[in-house]
């Protein structure tokens, strides 16, 4: 099992803290190559979790109109239309041989044709980060990592300081509004809506039905299984095995994003299986955490304090003679 | 479905969802499956994954072309061309399954002499009528077959008609049996069906579909190809369909078309094959099985019509076909009679066939909007549906609604339909004034499905029940709470009343269990009613045992069996995990639990599997029964080698190697002889509306559409070669997305689901943009001659122009979900649409059309209709200077 470590490389309070409670770290496998683009997800998250209406906004995005993770959506589907062939046409077998002859590497599998075009389409959600940035700067402990080793915010304790915002590298965390006047057109809910915010909202990996022993609501609603839960251990080895299919069957693209538990964020709780580039779907291609630099910071700014230190003592020392 | 319904015999999907996971091909056509049948695809997938190659032909490149193998684009309404190309290619390339063709099919039944083929007839067959503007279909008989008129033609009455439940999805309508048709087994005589159809089809070749379709010749060749090689005993090819086949003027034939090639590569009856229709949520298939429509009653039974039948043994002798399940049919109608009439129903008075409500006319639901257009229809009552928004030519529906004495909505919420008489594009323009339309409406609340029980028949023929989970708010009520109580009050005040015309209501059987506080009544009980029993009220096993004394009663013969042993089967919930790739147990579908239909054909004359790979339901020798792992859609102990004596009748009279059981010869129908009002033969015609001329003939359109000359409400855009087409250069097609569902009351009124796709836009390519001056997220505006909405542009590669005869054609795309209410509003692509139709359907050409499109919002409020007005005169007197005469208004064949 991955247990999720400190930047500073102390180990994690989670999951030894939970003692006999703690459960194998959980989380989502998205593989895009199979999502069709439904939105169930976005639309299953809300109506479990009671999250407000984001917003009636045509964007002009091909068919994304929910733009961007926030406060009220906690998953969202990206679109993006390509002149990409979706899968790369097999090299020509002469052409492999004589190269094999040769030496070099295989032929360069050709395109299929410029009219090519491919329909990418994406789910994301919260990574639920091994080395969570927003955990490690929330002062009030609402942040909190489960016994299923997910990353919740608890709403009741949230204050809404907004210290997590900027150290998610993916922009995940985000204040709920406040309705700015009293003529402003209410959310959607009246749950929610209707009572003053300001509070940060994300996903939860469903942590209430985890509890109860239900999958998330997102992967439980996804027609096609692209949204997959299950054991991270687990996850890993099966997007492994579909990685090898798709490279097999010359999917343009193909690739794993997040798994790597060496990345910047210590590898994701909720993967990805990508079909190109990750800028390409409006993520960021290194993510890291901002807190990693914490421990070089504070080496920093004690030797600067110790510097200091001796230089004021210096002076004191130097003062007498 | 009469396509289906004819060819096969039953109009319904042959084939279940889950068994798409089998093919080795599937051709998604006619479909946006991914995008509207989001669930179901997760099959498509499944079989993809397994290595199937999954084809999407359509005119946008959409949700289901990016999960798809390969995308073929082709223009809108040409649909017949491609496939017919595709029959071309089987058979000049001598790729049919010649063992299943042979025995299985029609190919090698002589037709009558007198059969003159659109070939031979410039885009006609023989028996066009001018006058009536339809076609006498004697000369289309098998040679040497007793003549009857085609199902459909009503108006002509039923004298000499036999088995004509054809009208909406029965089977392949009556022939004669007893003497033997002529036949040719070496499929060789000119006059054989095979021939025929080779003829027919010669001049599809993939230089042809690809001027007409404007495909490559290369896509074509490969689909076909590819087509043909996931084909035959080792092998098997799906088609998928939806209302993008279904709504055209043509609709009929081109799903027909797809029927014709799965016969002839052997893919019917077969694992990974068949056609898959694709129909709505949630119950569209059990709103023709139980029908809502005006021309057939439960079980496709043929509703009796205003010309003396001499009771209900002339209507039994004109119903029952000498062979096949139909020969049954006397059964059905007298246990169907005994459901609703219960102890009334007597041997001495027919079983109260009397009583039956008869029809006069079309009365489909374009033809009643006209009617109320001209005064004649007075009130409108409208369940679950949104004409305002869904129906062609939106304000022709709402003008039409304002001619009402009343009008009555039930729906969830208050719907453009309920609103039109304060809230509608014409109350905007000042075409209406509330203060002066006369329409008493009344705006019923409905349950939805989550707030009451009941039972779904779904695509695929399931009967699925759901349990209540909420109570109905406020006054929402279920439909069947508004039926059951609405019967319930009339019949106790018409209790005591000795006018005759009051027995049908006072006899009627109307015992149904209720409960709560606001006195729901069992769905259970109604289910049961359906599934029927005997006269020990003994529930009916299925409806083999169905009887035409008066001992048996059942209210839908198919769904007979469905409360077997009392248990309700349909509530059955068995993971599919835990059994048969069939999911038996998985709930009910008609008939006789079977999934997959004439399943027969899974194996060789011989009843052996076609090979191992595909085997599903064969014949063992050991136990005398047909066994596999699906119910056998065939009588289970009846061998391979049976041949029926010459007296036998109804099912006894199907040989043992004739898998198609409901039709008359148990054989698949490459030609159709009787049952279809437009051709024995599915041929290519361009739309009612279009910017090209046929390619093949100088009969331009279907000459059988059903069309509205004398209506103002329904003008039409010039056609190509008619002065002021030019003022309607595009083809444009409507279609739904998966964030909406139709005409939108389910969704705009959500705010889950508006948000999702909040605003009505259009779909244009980069080169119509710059053609036209659009610019991607401003404003257009899409003009018809019936109307002019606008929209948000959407400039998207995913809409190809296509090159055609030399011709570059644009298409534009609309979603046509919205209106003017609910949380997202916007322009009802419907509004375009004109009302012209399918003559064996009556369904609307929506699909395939011509606009114009400009930039900039549309004129508001008195100007629309000024400029309205105006495009009209101008369009009007550019015609008049050479008004085009179709041919099919001449000529007589």
């Amino acid at each position: 099992m991955t247990t999720p470590m400190q930047p500073t490389g102390a180990p994690a309070a989670w999951p030894d803290t939970y003692g006999e409670d703690a459960k194998p770290r959980v989380g989502f496998f998205t593989d895009t190559s199979i999502c069709i683009g439904c939105k169930a997800c976005e639309v299953a998250c809300k109506e479990w979790n009671l999250i407000p209406e984001d917003g009636r906004v045509w964007t002009g995005e091909s068919y994304d109109n929910t733009s961007a993770l926030g406060a009220n959506s906690w998953r969202h589907v990206a679109f993006v239309e390509q002149r990409k062939p979706l899968r790369l046409a097999e090299p020509f077998p002469e052409a492999d041989a004589r190269a094999g002859e040769a030496g070099s590497a295989g032929a360069q599998p050709a395109e299929v044709g410029v009219a090519d075009l491919r329909w990418l389409m994406a789910s994301d959600v919260c990574k639920h980060c091994t080395h969570a940035g927003c955990l490690d700067v929330c002062p009030t402990g609402a942040l909190f990592r489960t016994e299923f080793g997910t990353v919740v915010v608890q709403e009741d304790v949230c204050n809404g300081c907004g210290y997590c915002v900027p150290t998610c590298p993916f922009g995940v965390l985000d204040k709920r509004d406040l309705a700015r006047s009293p003529d402003d057109a209410p959310l959607a809910l009246p749950l929610f809506g209707k009572k003053e915010d300001g509070r940060v909202w994300k996903c939860t990996l469903c942590y209430d039905r985890l509890k109860g022993g239900l999958e998330p609501a997102c992967a439980k609603a996804c027609p096609t299984d692209s949204i997959q839960f299950d054991e991270l251990d687990e996850l890993r080895k099966r997007a492994e095995r579909r990685l090898e299919k798709l490279r097999v069957e010359r999917w343009n693209g193909a690739r794993l994003y997040g798994q790597d538990a060496g990345d910047g964020v210590g590898g994701f709780g909720a993967f990805f299986l990508l079909l190109d580039e990750p800028e390409v779907y409006g993520l960021p291609p290194d993510p890291v955490v901002p807190t990693a630099h914490l421990p070089k910071l504070w080496r920093t700014t004690a030797l600067a304090a110790a510097g200091l230190l001796a230089g004021i003592a210096a002076a004191f020392v130097g003062g007498r003679e | 479905m009469p396509s289906l319904g004819t060819t096969f015999g039953r109009g319904g999907a042959t084939t279940f969802q889950q068994d798409l996971m089998n093919a080795d091909c599937i051709t998604i056509m006619g479909s946006n499956m991914a995008e509207n049948h989001p669930v179901g695809f997760q099959w498509v997938l499944e079989a993809r994954e397994r290595g199937a190659e999954v084809i999407h032909i359509d005119p946008r490149f959409t949700r289901t072309s990016a999960m798809a193998t390969k995308h073929i684009g082709i223009r809108a309404g040409s649909d017949i061309a491609f496939l017919g190309g595709v029959v071309n290619y089987i058979l000049a390339n001598d790729r049919w399954f010649h063992e299943y063709v042979r025995c299985y099919t029609n190919a090698r039944v002589i037709v009558a002499d007198e059969f003159v083929d659109t070939e031979d007839g410039d885009g006609l067959f023989s028996g066009w009528d001018p006058e009536k503007g339809r076609y006498d279909v004697t000369t289309w008989q098998y040679k040497g077959m007793t003549v009857h008129g085609a199902a459909g033609q009503r108006e002509e009455g039923f004298k000499g008609t036999k088995g004509e439940q054809s009208g909406h999805g029965g089977h392949g309508g009556g022939l004669e049996h007893g003497d033997p048709p002529e036949e040719d087994w070496d499929l060789e005589d000119p006059r054989c069906v095979f021939q025929i159809l080779k003829r027919h089809y010669r001049r599809y070749t993939p230089e042809f579909v690809a001027d007409a379709c404007g495909c490559s010749v290369e896509d074509f060749l490969w689909y076909a190809e590819t087509l043909c090689r996931n084909s035959g005993r080792e092998r098997t090819g799906a088609f998928v369909y939806a209302v993008g086949w279904t709504q055209h003027t043509v609709g009929v034939q081109l799903i027909r078309t797809a029927a014709i090639i799965q016969l002839l590569l052997g893919n019917v009856g077969r694992p990974g094959g068949g056609v898959m229709a694709l129909r709505g949520h949630a119950s569209i298939q059990g709103s023709t099985d139980i029908p809502t429509l005006y021309n057939i009653l439960p079980g496709y039974l043929t509703m009796p019509h205003t010309e003396d039948y001499g009771g209900l043994g002339g209507y039994v002798e004109r119903t029952t076909a000498p062979a096949g399940w139909w020969g049954n049919a006397d059964a059905y109608i007298v246990s169907l009679l005994k459901a609703w009439w219960g102890s009334a129903a007597t041997e001495e008075n027919e079983f109260c066939f009397e009583y039956l409500p008869r029809i006069d006319d079309d009365n489909s639901n374009y033809w009643t909007v006209q009617q109320m257009l001209k005064g004649k229809v007075t009130g409108y009552i409208v369940v679950g549906e949104n004409p305002a928004v869904g129906s062609a030519n939106g304000r022709a529906q709402r003008l039409a609604l304002a001619k009402l004495d009343w009008l009555v909505v039930r729906d969830l919420v208050e719907i453009e339909t309920a609103a039109f008489w304060y809230d509608s594009p014409e109350i905007e323009s000042g075409e209406l004034v509330t203060e002066q339309i006369p329409t008493e409406v009344f705006f019923l609340p409905a349950a939805s499905h989550l707030e009451k029980d009941g039972s779904f028949t779904n695509t695929q023929r399931l009967l699925q029940w759901h349990y209540k989970a909420v109570e109905p708010k406020d006054d929402c009520r279920s439909e069947l709470w508004f039926y059951y109580h609405l019967g319930r009050m009339i019949k106790a005040r018409l209790k005591g009343s000795k006018d005759p015309k009051n027995r049908p209501i006072n006899d009627l059987t109307w015992e149904y269990g209720t409960h709560g506080e606001t006195h729901e009544p069992s769905a259970e009980d109604v289910l049961r009613e359906i599934s029927g029993w005997d006269d020990k009220g003994q529930m009916l096993a299925g409806y083999k045992l169905l009887k035409a004394d008066g001992s048996t009663s059942c209210g839908c013969w198919i769904y007979c069996g469905s409360f077997a042993d009392g248990e309700n089967k349909t509530a059955r919930k068995k993971p599919h995990w835990e059994q048969s790739d069939a999911a038996l147990e998985w709930a009910w579908a008609w008939p006789a639990n079977r999934r997959l239909l004439y399943n027969r054909a899974s194996a060789d004359p011989y009843g052996n599997p076609w090979s191992e790979r595909k085997q599903y339901v064969w014949w063992d020798p050991e136990q005398e029964q047909w066994t596999g792992i699906d119910t056998p859609d065939f009588d289970e102990e009846k061998p391979p080698n049976y041949v029926p004596s010459s007296g036998a009748k109804g099912p006894d009279a199907v040989a043992g190697d004739h898998p198609f059981i409901m039709q008359a010869d148990g054989l698949g129908w490459l030609y159709v002889p009787q049952g279809l009002e437009d051709g024995p033969l599915p041929t290519h015609y361009e739309p009612h509306e279009s910017p090209f001329d046929n390619p093949l003939y100088s009969q331009r359109a279907n000459p059988r559409r059903q069309q509205n000359k004398d209506l103002d409400e329904d003008p039409y855009n010039p056609v190509d070669g008619e002065p002021g087409s030019e003022l309607f250069p595009y083809v444009v097609t409507t279609y739904r997305l998966t964030e909406h569902h139709t005409a939108g009351g389910m969704t705009r009124f959500t705010p889950y689901l508006a948000e999702l796709q909040p605003q009505m836009f259009v779909e244009v390519h980069p080169d119509l943009a710059r053609e036209r001056g659009l610019e991607h997220g401003g404003w257009a505006t899409i003009v018809s001659m019936r109307s002019a909405i606008e929209a948000r542009v959407l400039v998207t590669d995913r809409m190809r122009p296509l090159r055609m005869n030399g011709r570059v054609v644009h298409q534009v795309g609309l979603p046509y979900h919205w209106g003017q209410r609910g949380y997202t509003t916007g322009g009802a692509a419907n509004d375009l649409a004109h009302m012209a139709l399918d003559p064996n359907v009556h369904i609307q050409e929506v699909k395939a059309f011509t606009c114009d499109i400009r930039p900039g919002r549309r004129p508001r409020g008195p100007k629309l209709a000024a400029f309205m007005n105006e495009l009209r005169e101008r369009v009007e007197a550019e015609r008049g200077r050479a008004p085009r005469r179709e041919p099919e208004e001449a000529r007589e064949t």
